[in-house]
C-alpha cells in the first residue's frame, strides 16, 4: 500500500482531524486579518489625538462619536453618502430589471450565455480606467455634452449626480446578475398558471414575477448598496467637491487617526443594518 | 340538445421543422368528462396548451361556446387548467392560491376567503388554507391545483396529466374523486392522459390521438371494443392483433385483426368446440405470467403470429397454471369480438 493511500485511509477513519486540516487556513486568515482587523478598527475609534503633536492618544474615550453626531458637516456627509448608495441602488434596480428580463426570459436560449458575459465583461476591466472613461464622457465639452446638445441640455458635469451615475455604471452587473438568475429559473408554468387564472400580463408581473424575483433583488441591493457607501475614488476623480465618508476617512488618516477610525465604524453599522433589512426578505438565502 | 363546449376545425401547430398537431376536427360536448389519450409526442398536450391559449394555432380555428377563440389569450378565455407539475405558487400560501382567479376578478376579500374554503372543502382538504405548497404531499398539492382551477367556476377545465406524479394507490383514489367531483360540479373536464386504463375509467368519450392526429374518438366501449385502427388496438388494452396469412389460415380472411385478451378461452388442444359462431385456433404455450387475479397467456400459433388469452384464476393456482408452459393448447372466442382494423 502506498503512503498515499494509508494517508487518505487514516484521514477516512479522523474526520475531525480530516476537517480541521481543511479549514484551519482559513480560520487563521478570517479570525487574524479579518475580524483582526475589524477589531483593530474599532478599539481604535475610541482612542484620541493630541491636538499639539498629533500623537495617537490611547485612551477610552467618545469624544470622536461625540464630535461625529454633533458636527453638522459630518452629519452631512454621513446622510449624503446613504442617500448616494440608496440612489445607485434604485437606479441600479430600475435599469437591471428590464435588462434582466431581456437576457434570462425573451432573448434566445442560445443567445442568453453570451449576453451574461457581456454583462460581466465591464467586471473585467480596471476601476480607475472606466472611471476614467466616464470623466472624460462627463468632462466639460465631452460625450455626453455633445450628446444633449442637439436638445438644447448639457451634461451633469463633475459632482454629485455624475458620481451617482457613474457608481450606477460600475456596480450594475452586480444587480443584474442575481436578477437573471432568479428570472432564469422562474418557471415557466408559473406565469402561465397566472395568465390561465385570468391575470393579465401587468397583474402577472406584480403577483408572480416581483414577489419571487424579490429576494433576489434585495440580494444584488446588497452588493450596490454596500460598494457605493465604501466609495471615494469615482467621488474624488468626478465628484467634483463633493465628499462622501470614504474622504473624510482618507483625509483624517494621516492627521488624526482615532476619528478616521470612528469614520470608518459608520458605513460598517450601516451595511450591518441594511443586512438586518435585508434578511427579512430572504436575500440572504438567495446570495 | 346539449351545446358544444369545444370545436376544433383543421387545427395544425408546428414548433420550427417539427408537426405536433397534425389537422385535428374535434367537438367536446358540454358537461362531458373527455379523455384526450395518447403516447407522449401524439401532440395531446399541444392541443390542450392550443385550447387554454398557452399557443397559437399555426393553421385552424378553436371555438369554445360556439365564440372563436383562436386569437385570444389565456386571460381572455374562460377555460382553467391544473397543470402537470401543478404550478402552485410557491410564495402564497394554500388559500392565496386558491383564491388568486377571485382576487383578479376582484371579487371582496371576505367572500373571496369563504368561497376558496368551499373549494378546499370540496377536495377535502380543510384547515390547510395556512401551510405553504412546499408543507405538502404531493396528492395534496395535486388537490390544491384542483381547487384553484374549479374556485371560479370554469366553464371548462383542462387536466394535462394530473395524476402523472402519484403513486398508483392515490392515483386509481383520486381517478374516482375526480369523476365524483365532474359529476357534482358539472363543469365539462378535458383530460389528458397517456394512461389507457385511466382514460376508460373517468372518461364519457375519449380521443385517440397518435403522431399529431386522431385515431379515433367514441366511448370507452367503443375504443376499447371496436378499435378503428391498428394502432388504437395495439395502444389501447394488450395488443392483439392476427395479420394477413395467419388471419386468413384462422379467420377465413386476410388483413389486421384485433381480439382482446379476456375473451379468448384457453383450452385443451383435445377439446371440441362444435359451435359454428366460434373461432378456434391451435397452438404451444410459450409463456404464462401468473398477475394473481388472472393469469396471462402467450401462445404461438400453428397458424403463424402469437395471441395473447387472459384467464380469471376462478379455480387456478398459480402452480396449475405454471404447468400450461409449452403444452398444447385450443384458444377459441366468439367471432363477434374479433375486430377488423384497417392498417
Amino acid at each position: 500500500m502506498s503512503l498515499l493511500t494509508r494517508t487518505a485511509g487514516a484521514l477516512h477513519r479522523r474526520p475531525r482531524l480530516r476537517l480541521s486540516l481543511l479549514l484551519t487556513a482559513p480560520l487563521l486568515w478570517l479570525a487574524v486579518l479579518y475580524l483582526g482587523s475589524l477589531t483593530v478598527l474599532f478599539v481604535s475609534a475610541f482612542w484620541t489625538t493630541d491636538s499639539f503633536t498629533s500623537e495617537v492618544v490611547k485612551a477610552w474615550s467618545t469624544d470622536n462619536f461625540h464630535e461625529l453626531f454633533t458636527t453638522p458637516v459630518y452629519r452631512q456627509v454621513i446622510l449624503r453618502s446613504i442617500g448616494v448608495a440608496l440612489a445607485v441602488t434604485v437606479l441600479c434596480a430600475v435599469i437591471a430589471f428590464p435588462l434582466a428580463f431581456y437576457t434570462a426570459r425573451v432573448a434566445r436560449p442560445r443567445w442568453r450565455p453570451l449576453l451574461v458575459v457581456a454583462i460581466l465583461t465591464p467586471l473585467w476591466a480596471s476601476y480607475l480606467v472606466k472611471v476614467y472613461a466616464w470623466r472624460l464622457i462627463l468632462s466639460q465639452g465631452g460625450l455626453a455634452d455633445w450628446m444633449l446638445k442637439p436638445f438644447g441640455l448639457s451634461g451633469p458635469g463633475f459632482g454629485l449626480s455624475a458620481a451617482v451615475l457613474t457608481l450606477t455604471y460600475l456596480w450594475l452587473p452586480y444587480m443584474v446578475l442575481p436578477i437573471h438568475t432568479a428570472l432564469e429559473q422562474l418557471p415557466a408554468g408559473l406565469l402561465d398558471a397566472s395568465a390561465d387564472l385570468g391575470a393579465r400580463p401587468g397583474r402577472t408581473f406584480r403577483s408572480v414575477v416581483l414577489p419571487m424575483v424579490l429576494p433576489s433583488l434585495a440580494a444584488g441591493s446588497i452588493f450596490t448598496f454596500s460598494l457605493s457607501l465604501g466609495d471615494y475614488i469615482t467621488v474624488q476623480i468626478i465628484g467634483g467637491k463633493t465628499q462622501l465618508i470614504g474622504n473624510l476617512v482618507y483625509s483624517n488618516i494621516e492627521l488624526n487617526l482615532p476619528m478616521a477610525a470612528a469614520l470608518g465604524t459608520v458605513p460598517v453599522v450601516v451595511v450591518v443594518l441594511y443586512l438586518l433589512a435585508m434578511r427579512r426578505t430572504g436575500a440572504l438565502s438567495s446570495l | 340538445m346539449e351545446g358544444i363546449a369545444v370545436r376544433l376545425q383543421a387545427l395544425r401547430k408546428t414548433f420550427g421543422e417539427t408537426t405536433a398537431v397534425a389537422g385535428v376536427d374535434l367537438e367536446i360536448r358540454d358537461g362531458e368528462f373527455f379523455s384526450m389519450l395518447g403516447p407522449s409526442g401524439s401532440g395531446k398536450t399541444t392541443v390542450l396548451r392550443l385550447i387554454a391559449g398557452f399557443e397559437t394555432p399555426t393553421e385552424g380555428r378553436v371555438e369554445l361556446a360556439g365564440q372563436d377563440v383562436t386569437g385570444l389569450a389565456p386571460f381572455e378565455r374562460d377555460v382553467h387548467t391544473v397543470f402537470q407539475d401543478y404550478a402552485l405558487f410557491p410564495h402564497m400560501t394554500v388559500e392565496q392560491n386558491v383564491a388568486y382567479a377571485l382576487k383578479i376578478r376582484k371579487v371582496p376579500k371576505a367572500e373571496r376567503l369563504v368561497r376558496a374554503r368551499k373549494a378546499l372543502a370540496e377536495v377535502r382538504l380543510d384547515g390547510h388554507g395556512r401551510r405553504r405548497p412546499a408543507q405538502l404531499s404531493g396528492g395534496q398539492r395535486q388537490r390544491v391545483a384542483l381547487a384553484r382551477a374549479l374556485v371560479g367556476r370554469p366553464r371548462l377545465l383542462l387536466l394535462d396529466e394530473p395524476l402523472g406524479a402519484l403513486d398508483l394507490k392515490l392515483r386509481e383514489q383520486m381517478q374516482l374523486e375526480l369523476k365524483a367531483l365532474q359529476r357534482e360540479v358539472g363543469i365539462t373536464f378535458v383530460f389528458v392522459t397517456h394512461d389507457q386504463e385511466e382514460a376508460l375509467t373517468m372518461s364519457d368519450r375519449i380521443a385517440v390521438f397518435h403522431q399529431g392526429r386522431l385515431e379515433q374518438v367514441g366511448t370507452p366501449a367503443e375504443i376499447y371494443e371496436r378499435p378503428a385502427t391498428s394502432f388504437v388496438a395495439s395502444f389501447v388494452g394488450t395488443s392483439n392483433l392476427l395479420r394477413d396469412d395467419a388471419a386468413r389460415r384462422v379467420l377465413g380472411t386476410g388483413g389486421t385483426h384485433s381480439i382482446r385478451p379476456e375473451k379468448i378461452r384457453v383450452l385443451k388442444e383435445a377439446a371440441i368446440v362444435d359451435e359454428p359462431e366460434h373461432a378456434t385456433a391451435t397452438g404451444t404455450v410459450a409463456e404464462v405470467v401468473y398477475l394473481g387475479d388472472t393469469t396471462r397467456f402467450l401462445v404461438d400459433l400453428d397458424a403463424g403470429g402469437r395471441l395473447t388469452a387472459l384467464q380469471q384464476n376462478l379455480e387456478t393456482s398459480a402452480e396449475d397454471v405454471a404447468a400450461y408452459r409449452g403444452t398444447r393448447v385450443r384458444l377459441t372466442w366468439h367471432r363477434r369480438h374479433t375486430v377488423h382494423v384497417p392498417d
